[in-house]
């Protein structure tokens, strides 16, 4: 091939990609997204919609993205989030540090010391998950053994009785799918608003 | 139940679930791409592109076809961004800066999908799925399509010719991964995965606070970002985004995606050669890696020998609730031994050896079973280098699959397999020899230096995932990093289509009693073995700085 005619080959060949990619960006980044958008609003439009979950008909979250309730001891709290100042939706994110990291690792003590006091337990009863922040930022989910070092202060809080606080933490907590698919867990918000449902806030 | 037993019913179910998909997807692929009849709508869409398809390529066509289809896709993915303020669905965000526009497209096209931007913070809904989820399609298409022209080199002879990039483009696309996407997006849309055109809802949370929940196209785009081991995620967490993956069987099904095609594209390979037990002797090879890597990472994940686990408990820093341990390791393995690099938990906060060896498990070449079309032409390349080392061992001219390799052949494996490290250890070198760039560290010591190794091992294989403390979105990361997944994946792919091109000139030579057998166990352990070996003496010293450093 000469020069010219590789040329002529490459331009051709140019044209035909940027043919190729219009009838592509059309079929793959409008057809298909919006057939799908069609089909989740007609089938499943609260799932497509982010599962929002509504009290007196306003809407006061979704079951699948967690709120955060820092300090407030008459909720279940959620773990700590490095998704902007706390659950924030719009900037999910995660801590990213090193478990290696000094800092962190004096941190991590901090925050054993903090929860402990805040629950009235032992430093070594502490729950992982209690100090250790998600992924996201924004787990809506917390492990049943950080729910159960929940359970004395907020039954003490709303003035409940611990067996009611620990039937309602039962009844939000989910085992693992068929048994052996991902981990058991307890749903924050829908705890806490069953909480609600029941007893004031106490304050 | 015993956590270590469900999790391993877990990694059960995952290889049960491909192991059935195994021979109806392989065979299916490979009468894609070997059938003489097109579909209507592909003729279709021939004409409309203006392109011949009974056509048969050389490589360099084939290969200026697909590089001329790639730069048209970086040009446009460049161009959505840029006038993004201006389009529908733009949710309000500004105009992508030229550096982190330039380097979201060259990332999106190369299938890396390394993601220096937050995407609820930048991507408008039409950015998304009318830009970069094309491209997911499409950067995953181009994978196959080297794949199979690679296949054609050694199952064709005296021709010199690979096929049509645009057809087994278009059929890619068409046969393969549009169908499978739809009907995975339909599943993930039942599971809870979110789909709509919103830009957020605003809601009153219930201690009295505010917080904006996100929408938009998210589940359409998460089955073909799992499913061409893309890994950009609409949102900044990814997979591990409650919208993205909401719960335990979306996660088990999302790795079940992005493993499907790599892993059934060995029986493609199988069938177009004619001989299933060279496909399952490759299969066998990257299944062994990959169990073994899984092993190691969640042994040490649930060990947690690392100060802060070792205060809380447990290692669930940057980890999902509804994951776990099991779950969270599983997808890290998947995630980084495919080119997806999509994450459901943070390889930061991994136990430093953990995340060491999930940058091993990138430095192998993701090879195990490495992306779509990607991983089987890596790993071919590795075999070639094998049998060629087998044949210096015994004084024989190697071969593979009845194609000799010679000097000119092993010059482009050579060269294919020393651009990616060189690529990684050049810039990695370079960054942490400027005082700028150091500055986008946010561990200090040896962590420090595994988030900038862990960048460029990424951006090179084009897989994507991150140790995402580093601040990569400056001049300095979008540029080098652009140009590494560049190089990292179009020098491969062009060396890959040359070799191909030469072996399809070759006459096949019969297999005799002096042949090295290429689809028995003893063949999988030395490939195996040389995989491992050729990085980890690339590899070893820049991994003993880091995480070595940081966990021993």
């Amino acid at each position: 091939m000469t020069t010219t005619s590789t040329l002529r080959g490459a331009l051709t060949q140019l044209g035909a990609a940027a043919r190729a990619l219009a009838v592509m960006t059309l079929l793959l980044g409008l057809a298909y997204p919006l057939a799908l958008t069609g089909f989740a609003q007609a089938v499943v439009p609260g799932r497509a919609d982010g599962s929002l979950v509504e009290r007196d008909g306003q809407v006061v979250g979704s079951t699948l993205i967690g709120q955060s309730f820092a300090g407030d001891r008459s909720y279940f709290q959620s773990r700590p989030s490095a998704a902007g100042e706390g659950y924030d939706a719009l900037s999910s994110s995660a801590s990213n540090l090193s478990p290696a990291n000094p800092e962190f690792v004096a941190e991590v003590r901090q925050r054993i010391k903090d929860v402990a006091a805040f629950d009235g337990i032992s430093p070594a009863d502490v729950a992982p998950d209690a100090v250790l922040a998600s992924g996201s930022g924004l787990d809506p989910h917390i492990s049943p053994a950080y729910a159960a070092q929940q359970v004395t202060r907020v039954a003490e809080e709303r003035g409940l009785s611990v067996e009611v606080v620990r039937d309602l933490v039962a009844d939000s907590t989910a085992g693992r799918v068929l048994g052996f698919l991902g981990e058991p867990r307890v749903n924050v918000l829908e705890l806490n608003l069953a909480l609600d449902a029941v007893s004031d806030r106490g304050h | 139940m015993n956590d270590t037993l469900a999790g391993l019913l877990q990694v059960g179910a995952l290889i049960a679930a491909l192991a059935l998909c195994y021979r109806p997807l392989g065979s299916y692929m490979a009468h894609v791409f070997t059938t003489e009849r097109d579909l209507r709508v592909e003729r279709v869409i021939y004409r409309l592109v203006g392109v011949d398809p009974r056509a048969d390529q050389a490589w360099k066509t084939y290969a200026v076809a697909l590089l001329a289809f790639s730069f048209a896709g970086v040009v446009l993915l460049y161009a959505v961004q840029r006038l993004q303020s201006g389009l529908p669905w733009s949710l309000g965000f500004p105009e992508v800066a030229p550096d982190l526009a330039f380097n979201t497209a060259v990332s999106f096209v190369t299938n890396t999908n390394w993601q220096a931007y937050s995407g609820e913070a930048t991507m408008g809904h039409l950015a998304q799925m009318g830009g970069l989820a094309v491209q997911n399609f499409l950067s995953a298409a181009v994978g196959l399509c080297v794949a199979v022209a690679l296949i054609r080199g050694f199952a064709r002879s005296h021709t010199g010719r690979l096929g049509n990039f645009w057809v087994d483009l278009t059929r890619g696309v068409i046969r393969i991964l549009l169908p499978l996407a739809l009907v995975a997006a339909v599943v993930l849309i039942l599971l809870g995965v979110v789909q709509n055109l919103s830009g957020g809802v605003d809601v009153s949370t219930l201690s009295g606070g505010n917080q904006t929940l996100p929408g938009g196209p998210v589940a359409s785009q998460e089955a073909i970002k799992e499913l061409g081991t893309n890994g950009g995620g609409f949102f900044n967490a990814n997979a591990a985004h409650p919208f993205e993956n909401p719960g335990a069987v979306s996660n088990l099904f999302e790795i079940f995606l992005l493993l499907l095609i790599p892993v059934c594209l060995t029986r493609t390979l199988g069938e177009m050669v004619g001989d299933l037990r060279q496909g399952y002797a490759i299969l066998a090879t990257m299944t062994v890696i990959w169990v073994v890597m899984l092993a190691a990472v969640w042994a040490i994940e649930a060990a947690h020998p690392t100060a802060a686990y070792d205060l809380a408990g447990s290692a669930m820093e940057g980890k999902e609730t509804r994951f776990g341990v099991p779950g969270s390791s599983l997808y890290a393995v998947s995630t980084t031994g495919t080119s997806t690099g999509a994450v459901n938990s943070f390889h930061s906060s991994f136990s430093p050896v953990g995340g060491g060896l999930l940058m091993l498990n990138m430095g192998l070449g993701e090879v195990a079973p490495g992306g779509v079309g990607t991983g089987l032409y890596g790993i071919l390349v590795m075999a070639i280098l094998t049998v060629f080392i087998a044949g210096l061992m015994v004084g024989r001219t190697p071969e593979l699959l009845g194609k000799k390799l010679r000097a000119g052949e092993m010059k482009l494996v050579a060269l294919n397999i020393l651009t990616m490290p060189l690529l990684v250890l050049g810039f990695t070198g370079l960054a942490l020899a400027l005082s700028g760039p150091r500055e986008s560290i946010l561990n200090a010591g040896p962590h420090g230096l595994s988030e900038v190794l862990y960048a460029y091992m990424s951006g090179a294989n084009n897989n994507g995932s991150a140790f995402a403390g580093l601040s990569a979105n400056t001049p300095f990361f979008n540029i080098t990093l652009g140009v590494a997944m560049l190089a990292g994946r179009f020098i491969p792919i062009i060396l890959t289509l040359a070799l191909a091109g030469a072996l399809s000139k070759q006459a096949t030579v019969p297999r005799t009693s002096g042949t090295l057998p290429t689809n028995g166990p003893l063949f999988v352990g030395m490939l195996a073995t040389v995989v491992l070996i050729v990085a980890g003496l690339t590899f070893f010293p820049a991994l003993a700085l880091g995480p070595l450093a940081e966990g021993l």
